[in-house]
């Protein structure tokens, strides 16, 4: 493939462009029905007619011309400069600071488009890092790592077992007093729930974050969020797996959400992850660390001994009950040989009775049923109607506060660790990593007012 | 001015006007296109931008400069006509479709080839003016011609993009900056010319025909604001400064003539300052702190600042004598260039210098031990500067950099214009590589089945509007002529069909009642379309008569949100029942039965009269001539 075809052209520009000799970056003039343009060559990464050239004129403005017609010509008027990321020159490391390690995963928050050929780059290095947030060589001594280049959809159990391995790894070499991870905030929520279950009596803090805004433009939050997480990393007292993101659409605090707790709920805002029936763990306010006093927490402590059970088990199944819906979903899966599944089922805990042989069949092949609600907020409750008792009896475990998707990555990580179906029931109902909580305050009213 | 021979000294200047469109919605989002009048809004967010860097790796070093500041931004977002796209909260929506027909119009009346695909790009302006840390701007057609008079002006490019946040205030000693998003996204149309203007009467004439063709579009905003011309002057040995915001059209040549003296001016400074033998570097950034020689000062601003902790420093500009006080532009002095920059990079209040010593409480005796303090000699200025340390001394490096500009000729920068025509300095000129696409809107062919749609509904050309108005509402040439000059066609138009008032009072008033109305001081642009509808309304339905006219709308100028109604009301214009007429005319023949006596039929255009008097406003005359005839 050339590097016209890569850069996305094809059909009659693609020719056009091959027979005059240009190359992306290259001053062309194209003429086209009587009309004269001139400017550099671009890429043509957008889906969209084939037979367009896109130059940039001197203006700085980007034209796209047809080369349909028969009266188009394309002439080379010179080489154009080839331009290269030049990072400025990255303020001095101090290894006095505490030294932290941000491990990339790929996703908006350490990247940048290069807008010749509208590639997406990772920024892998400590340098370039330090080029783009400057501030960070005045909290922390930091290194970097690529674990993955991935876009957070394409992340599966597999990858999380890898990056647990990875953050073990670095744990166990010693000299490190934080983590940061880097990911692309769709399955971020996932991930830091998975990690949770995974590293076990950690002695430092894990920080997930990651971006809303790309950090390509001036108003990403990118860079405070990565501010926020590395300045937790290096100093926070506690030492757990959280998630770092804005807590409102100012730029004013960073919030620390627990991994099994926290739940992307927005599409696009900056503040899109909430804490789900629980409490942040702390706030970051102009580079202070406040801890949130309704929160107990693990300590940070250097001499703790950190425990891997970074194995998950990917036959599990996420179940949205609705209303209508066919028990032949629940029995493909068990048909399908999963070994559990998560049922989010509406209110308190429910799901129709038309489902009920399903599940019952399901329960006497050994897969594991348990139940979040689809309501997110609030806990269940399988007592208070038949259906839920009845769902009970069948031998349906209730996930309490735990919302379906912890619920799902708890399923699957029990499941990773053993295949014997008592033991993965009692491990199942086990505080783990915080992810019950006994008590639930209202403080989650007004969640996406004004700020 | 006039003597300035603009030939000689190679004046050209190019134009770029913006006119927000009436297109119902704003161009990426679907809030509507208003502004929000209250004082304080609900919603308020803070933000901080920061550089991006540039295809060509390289950070703009002002946009650079401007974050390391630690300004932050503070949004209002009225929820009356804000969203999540303007907050940058949310993914811009696909483009207002009515906007680029609107584009495409003007484009074709001023034939211009409109480009195959659109592509949307990214501005980079991190001052906060808007959110997102960038302008989305779109060139929608290149290379066209209007005729103007008998010269035909070359057209470059008519642009599509959206409009930017207002700027409401500054907090905590320019640290924080207030923009109110109401405006943000509003579209705009831009049009830039060839800079083939001469003169600065022709520039204005050319930005007059522009302007019509807009409004010709029939989808143009109207009032205070919504248009801007942006000049681009430049003169043989100045540079191309470019200068922003001039609102009302009949500035521009008075804008351009003091940019011609301005930058004639600095040519003179620095020939004055090679002759003295001046180099660069021989100014230097030596700061002095002078704060002890203030400490009993009278000065308030000094006193004031010494009272907060802060310094005064000061640095000496060899050479400069006199010059700092030369006059640039009507009350803009050389000093004034430098205290434009000194308060944009170091966020300063303002500056002292000795060209205008002793002067605002600083004794002769403070001046002689500031000139002391930094060695001055006679033929060397002073320029101090009190504030706290880190603004005093960016300040005053400001300064020193502008003064060795002057050495240099005219710095090209962007300018912004003032309402008597002066222009002060904004920001340096940006460099071309900050126009990034915008990723996040797709591409969009303009297809010849939207061209097709253009054409067919192309606003009629001017001739034979003109032809059409004289035969349709039956005016005189001079009148439809006014009335196709003014910005009210549409209105006119509307009004004569929707209301029962003849054509030739409706176009009167539109043109000759409401000029005479502006020359008296009265702001026309206060009281919007509907309620002039409204106001014709009233007069076609008989409540309210034309006479009345003026008052009516004059009282509306000074009470905005009232309607026509409450005019009326207020103005004691109530219409006389044919009773209650009746009666005041009874009255009145009783009251003059003498004159009636004396001048037998003259005594209806005499009693007429008297009766008016009393009953303007509130009667129709024609009313009043058949009561009064029957009454006789």
């Amino acid at each position: 493939m050339s590097e016209l075809e890569k850069s996305g052209y094809k059909g009659i520009a693609l020719r056009l462009l091959q027979d005059a000799g240009c190359k992306i970056g290259d001053i062309v003039c194209v003429i086209s029905r009587g009309r004269t343009y001139e400017g550099i060559l671009i890429p043509r990464a957008e889906r969209g007619d084939a037979a367009t050239i896109v130059i940039k004129m001197k203006s700085g403005y980007n034209v796209g011309i047809t080369a349909a017609s028969k009266e188009v010509t394309v002439e080379k008027m010179g080489a154009g400069v080839k331009p290269a990321f030049a990072s400025p020159t990255p303020p001095k490391q101090n290894t006095e600071l505490p030294h932290v390690v941000i491990m990339s995963t790929g996703g908006t928050i350490a990247s940048r488009v290069d807008y010749r050929t509208s590639a997406v780059h990772s920024v892998i290095s400590a340098t370039e890092l330090y080029s783009t947030v400057p501030e960070l060589a005045d909290i922390a001594y930091v290194d970097t790592e690529m674990v993955f280049n991935l876009y957070s959809e394409n992340l599966t159990p597999k990858h999380w077992t890898e990056l647990a391995h990875r953050i073990a790894d670095c744990i166990k070499q010693g000299d490190v007093d934080g983590i940061v991870v880097t990911q692309g905030t769709d399955t971020m929520g996932y991930t830091a729930a998975a990690l949770s279950f995974a590293l076990q009596n950690l002695p430092i803090p894990i920080v997930f974050v990651g971006a809303q805004r790309s950090s390509d433009r001036p108003s990403s939050d990118a860079a405070t969020n990565l501010i926020g997480a590395v300045k937790v990393a290096a100093e926070a007292p506690f030492a757990e797996v959280g998630l770092a993101m804005h807590e409102t659409v100012s730029d004013t605090v960073i919030v620390v959400h627990r991994g099994v707790k926290v739940r992307k709920c927005h599409t696009s805002r900056r503040d899109t992850f909430k804490s789900i029936n629980g409490f942040p763990i702390a706030k970051v306010v102009d580079q202070k660390i406040h801890m949130q006093n309704e929160t107990v927490f693990q300590c940070r402590d250097l001499s703790k001994q950190l425990v891997l059970k970074s194995e998950f088990c990917e036959k599990v199944a996420l179940v949205k009950f609705y209303p209508g819906m066919d028990p032949a979903v629940i029995d493909f899966y068990v048909n399908q040989e999963f070994k559990g599944i998560l049922l989010e089922g509406s209110g308190l805990g429910h799901v129709s009775t038309v489902c009920f042989e399903a599940i019952k069949n399901a329960i006497s092949k050994g897969v594991i049923v348990a139940l979040a609600s689809q309501c997110i907020w609030g806990r269940v409750n399988m007592n208070i109607y038949d259906t839920g008792r009845d769902l009970q009896s069948f031998g349906v475990i209730s996930l309490e506060d735990m919302f379906a998707e912890t619920g799902l990555v708890k399923l699957m990580w029990v499941l990773g660790q053993t295949s014997d179906i008592e033991e993965a029931k009692r491990l199942l109902k086990t505080n783990i990593a915080g992810e019950f909580t006994l008590r639930t305050f209202p403080q989650e009213k007004n969640v996406y007012g004004a700020p | 001015m006039s003597t300035v021979d603009y030939a000689k000294i190679g004046l050209k200047v190019g134009l770029e006007i913006h006119q927000q469109l009436d297109v119902g919605s704003k161009l990426f989002c679907n809030c509507p296109p208003e502004l929000f009048k209250e004082e304080t809004s609900e919603t308020t967010f803070l933000r901080r931008l920061r550089p991006t860097q540039s295809e060509l790796g390289q950070v703009d070093p002002s946009v650079f400069f401007e974050s390391q500041k630690g300004v932050k931004i503070l949004y209002e977002a009225p929820s009356s006509c804000t969203c999540l796209v303007d907050m940058d909260e949310e993914p811009p929506h696909l483009m207002n479709q009515e906007a680029l027909k609107v584009v495409l119009t003007a484009a074709l009346m001023m034939n211009m080839q409109p480009v195959d695909e659109v592509h949307v790009m990214r501005k980079i302006i991190i001052d906060g003016s808007s959110t997102t840390g960038f302008q989305r701007t779109s060139i929608i057609a290149l290379n066209g011609w209007i005729k103007v008079g008998e010269k035909t002006i070359p057209m470059q490019a008519v642009s599509l993009e959206e409009d930017a946040a207002r700027k409401t205030g500054v907090e905590d000693e320019g640290r924080i900056i207030r923009y109110r998003i109401d405006r943000l996204g509003i579209p705009l149309i831009e049009v830039t010319t060839a800079p083939v203007m001469y003169s600065p009467l022709e520039a204005q004439h050319v930005a007059l025909a522009i302007g019509k063709i807009l409004r010709d579009t029939g989808k143009v905003m109207r009032g205070l604001g919504v248009i801007r011309q942006d000049l681009n002057v430049s003169i043989i040995n100045g540079t191309l400064v470019e200068i922003k915001g001039v609102q009302a059209l009949e500035l521009i040549s008075t804008v351009i003539e003091y940019e011609v003296q301005r930058q004639l001016g600095l040519l003179s400074v620095k020939e004055e300052l090679c002759r003295r033998g001046v180099t660069i570097e021989a100014l230097k950034e030596d700061f002095v702190e002078i704060t002890d020689i203030f400490r009993e000062s009278r000065a308030k601003v000094i006193r004031k600042a010494i009272d907060k902790n802060q310094r005064v420093l000061a640095v000496k500009l060899l050479g400069f004598a006199g010059l700092l006080g030369k006059e640039l532009m009507p009350n803009f002095r050389v000093g004034s260039e430098f205290s434009d920059r000194a308060k944009f990079w170091g966020r300063v209040g303002g500056i002292f210098h000795t060209d205008e010593m002793p002067n605002y409480g600083i004794t002769p005796e403070e001046v002689i031990a500031v000139r002391k303090a930094v060695n001055a000699m006679e033929n060397d200025g002073v320029v101090f500067v009190a504030d706290s340390v880190e603004n005093t001394r960016d300040a005053l490096k400001a300064v020193v950099t502008r003064a060795k500009e002057l050495l240099i000729g005219v710095p090209a920068e962007t300018r912004t214009a003032k309402d008597d025509g002066t222009t002060r300095y904004m920001r340096p000129r940006p460099g071309a590589s900050r126009m990034y696409p915008e990723t996040d809107i797709p591409v969009q062919a303009i297809t010849e089945e939207i061209i097709k749609k253009v054409l067919t509904d192309m606003p009629e050309p001017a001739e034979k509007k003109l032809l059409r108005i004289v035969e349709q509402y039956l005016l005189n040439e001079k009148l439809a002529k006014q009335i196709l000059d003014s910005e009210w066609t549409k209105l006119f138009e509307e009004t004569v069909k929707d209301t029962d008032v003849a054509a030739s009072t409706v176009a009167a008033f539109l043109t000759e009642t409401l000029k005479a109305l502006k020359r008296d001081g009265i702001a026309v642009e206060k009281v919007n379309e509907p309620q002039i509808k409204a106001l014709f309304t009233a007069v076609g339905s008989g409540v309210l008569t034309k006479e009345a006219l003026a008052d009516v709308f004059s009282w509306l100028t000074k009470n905005e949100d009232k309607t026509v109604q409450d005019a009326i009301t207020a103005l004691g214009l109530k219409m006389l029942t044919e009773k209650d007429l009746e009666h005041i005319i009874d009255r009145i023949i009783n009251m003059n039965k003498a004159t009636i006596e004396n001048n037998g039929k003259g005594a209806l255009g005499i009693l007429m009269g008297v009766v008016m008097k009393e009953v303007r406003g509130k009667a129709n005359p024609e009313l009043v001539n058949k009561i009064l005839k029957q009454k006789l």
